[in-house]
């Protein structure tokens, strides 16, 4: 079962928690929007993965289930 | 599903033109007109006591559009069948939305079959409600057209007296900002939200308005969907290749002799396009193709081309909503695509970051390139905002203008770079050719 | 030693947990400012707002429990279990003990509706987190209304320290998104 990290453009509004508690995967862009290096998320960053998409306050971070797997 | 005879009326022996065969200089061309040249609507009449109801054939028309071969005309291209049978095999009852509302400033063809041949639209509208079970139809066009508003109104009533269409057509009009006419914008202004794109999933046609199947067509495809189902698959075949067929409206523009809207067989090649449409006034230097959401081509390199989907991705191109614009030698493509991103930048839904803050950098970028180049630094900082703009907002807004500017990049290359060392060309004080709309006919508060 | 149920020790508690209450509350609604006003610093992160804000609302409920708890427990004045949640059924202070029945029901409220944020959506969550606007004020008002520590010096200045500390987050908080809005 593989997940994957994806952003609703719409919903974010630049917070930039995500970037804070998963800083392997999310760098902030000049303008303190996300931008995901890669949106699968690797087996040991699950939890750190799982907090990121619980803190972000407009709920815009979201962990899908990758179809097909 | 009755098909009409071939014989019986003119319009389909002719190759060319098809859509616009009746198309008077004068006036609309009316109900009566129109099914005196093309036929009536080859729709089954709902009769009780033979039987037959309104769900038993639509399945015949879904393979006639499949195997047409129709696609999209509104921009995208996707198969107009395969998303027909996906509507309808939706969960709920399906709605039909007509999007009218031609958002490119460069582009004139939806407004040519609404104002004068609106009743292939309209024939268009119902026969997809009747392909996809829908129960609920709209046409949208931008709302501060009152005109246009008013005649498809006055056409769609005559036709309801007559009782043409058992599923009524409801017209709307919606706000004047480029995201509006796209098709998310679409379903969430007549779901009674703001004019502006949704995030998707879902997509329309599994949850759209209301949370039924959406069927979402530009007014063209529906046109040509009205044609089909009267004269079949293999008539629409008969003209263009086998993997494009049909034809389709193109808005030429800019230094020809005879700008306006033509017919062409798909797979026309680019140079006789501008031929039709009178030829270029002066030496071309290059082609804008697909409005400004597709991209410049250098003009030696697209005379050839066919124009089709495929045929201008292979060159780098895109095909868009069938819009050519030739620039001559005197322009300068790069002040033009400076004025047409700012424009883009002005028209940002404002919903997600990297599009509301990174389009207005990168047309300053392409503004200092343009106008105020020589220090050196403008492609790099173009360079540099490309990727963090693409591809990171909820719509194809963002997208459309970095595709422009790097194809400026890429097919004028040598005089890009000339303007970032040296300074700006003569051309940039040559009057503008690309189409921006006045602040006047845009709308400024969302409602 | 026995904590007799007759004396002042159960009193004591009561008072001193509502305090501590009122403390933490005031704390978890000057983070949730600092959220919404998008407080940003480098030696912050901002993470620890927002978890901070979540813990501390978490910690308030606990000691709001031991609140009513000592209150019920108490023998010196007969207040049953229910006025802690259905306000004008006691009869000891019906008004100032119905507001801090108010502010529980709206602190569980906005807990419990939190806890669920997910499943609820965004859209419906933010519209029911307002009422933390009305559960502070009202929490603020039980305290001081309720008379108790009204006129201990320190305890008073305590309360209007709070009460101070949020108008200004607010007034920063309004004030800083209106001049974003209108940017």
């Amino acid at each position: 079962m593989r997940y994957r990290l994806r952003v609703n453009p719409i919903a974010c509004t630049g917070h930039g928690l995500c970037a804070e508690l998963l800083p392997e995967i999310i760098e902030l862009d000049p303008w303190g929007y996300p931008i995901l290096s890669s949106s699968a998320v690797p087996e040991g960053l699950m939890e750190h993965a799982k907090r990121a998409v619980d803190t972000c306050p407009t709920l815009a971070l979201l962990m899908e289930k990758v179809p097909g797997s | 599903m009755t098909s009409i005879a071939l014989s019986a009326y003119r319009a389909p022996e002719l190759r060319l033109p098809r859509l616009l065969a009746g198309v008077s200089y004068y006036h609309p061309t009316g109900l009566a007109e129109h099914e005196q040249l093309y036929g009536p609507l080859p729709l089954p009449v709902v009769s009780p006591e033979q039987g037959r109801t309104w769900q038993q054939r639509p399945e015949r028309l879904i393979e006639m559009v499949e195997r047409s071969g129709l696609t999209g005309r509104g921009g995208a291209g996707f198969p107009t069948g395969r998303k027909m049978r996906s509507v309808a095999a939706g969960q709920g009852r399906a709605i039909v939305i007509a999007n009218g509302a031609e958002g490119e400033p460069a582009s004139c063809k939806d407004r040519l079959l609404l104002t004068r041949v609106p009743h292939l639209v309209l024939d268009g509208i119902t026969l997809a409600a009747y392909a996809v079970g829908a129960d609920e139809a709209h046409l949208v066009v931008h709302g501060h057209e009152a005109d246009l508003l008013a005649s498809l109104e006055e056409a769609i009533a005559h036709r309801g007296t007559l009782g043409v269409d058992p599923v009524p057509i409801q017209i709307t009009g919606i706000p004047a900002r480029y995201v509006s006419s796209e098709a998310s914008s679409i379903i969430q202004y007549l779901g009674g939200g703001p004019g502006k794109p949704t995030f998707s999933p879902p997509r329309p046609h599994e949850r759209g308005l209301k949370g039924r199947p959406t069927l979402v067509n530009n007014v063209e495809t529906l046109a040509h969907l009205a044609l089909i189902a009267r004269y079949g698959d293999g008539w629409f075949r008969g003209i263009g290749p086998p993997s494009a067929p049909g034809s389709t409206l193109v808005t030429v523009g800019g230094a020809v002799a005879r700008p306006g809207v033509y017919e062409i067989e798909m797979g026309t090649p680019l140079g006789r396009v501008a031929m039709l449409a009178g030829g270029p006034t002066e030496r071309p230097q290059a082609l804008l193709v697909g409005g400004y959401f597709g991209a410049w081509l250098p003009a030696e390199l697209a005379w050839p081309v066919p124009m089709t989907h495929a045929g201008l991705r292979a060159v780098g191109g895109a095909m868009g909503a069938g819009i050519v614009i030739v620039l001559p030698v005197s322009s300068c493509p790069l002040a033009e695509t400076a004025r047409v991103v700012s424009y883009l930048a002005e028209e940002t839904a404002a919903q997600c970051g990297p599009c509301m803050f990174g389009l207005p950098a990168l047309a300053d970028a392409v503004i200092e390139l343009a106008y105020a180049g020589g220090w050196g630094r403008a492609i790099e900082a173009i360079a540099t905002l490309v990727p963090l703009i693409e591809k990171r907002g909820a719509c194809r807004h963002p997208d459309g203008a970095t595709q422009l500017v790097c194809s400026a990049l890429t097919a004028f290359a040598a005089h890009a770079r000339r303007h970032d060392r040296q300074g700006p060309c003569y051309g940039v004080g040559r009057a503008p050719l690309l189409p921006v709309p006045s602040d006047g006919d845009r709308d400024w508060d969302w409602a | 030693m026995s904590v007799s149920l007759n004396g002042p020790a159960l009193w004591y508690t009561t008072r001193a947990t509502g305090l501590v209450t009122l403390l933490l509350l005031t704390a978890s609604v000057l983070l949730g400012l600092l959220i919404t006003g998008r407080f940003t610093s480098d030696k912050w992160p901002r993470f620890l707002t927002v978890g901070l804000h979540r813990n501390l609302s978490l910690l308030v409920l606990a000691f709001v429990v031991q609140h009513v708890g000592t209150t019920v427990i108490d023998t010196f004045v007969h207040i049953p279990l229910v006025s802690a949640f259905i306000p004008f059924t006691s009869s000891y202070q019906p008004f100032w003990l119905s507001l801090g029945a108010v502010a529980l029901d709206l602190l569980i409220a906005l807990v419990a509706t939190s806890l669920i944020r997910n499943r609820l959506g965004l859209r419906a969550w933010r519209w029911l987190h307002w009422a933390a606007y009305v559960c502070w004020p009202v929490a603020l008002a039980h305290g001081l209304g309720m008379g108790t520590d009204r006129n201990t010096m320190w305890v008073f200045a305590l309360t209007i320290v709070c009460a101070a500390a949020v108008a200004g987050a607010a007034t920063w908080r309004f004030v800083a998104a209106a001049r974003a809005g209108a940017r």
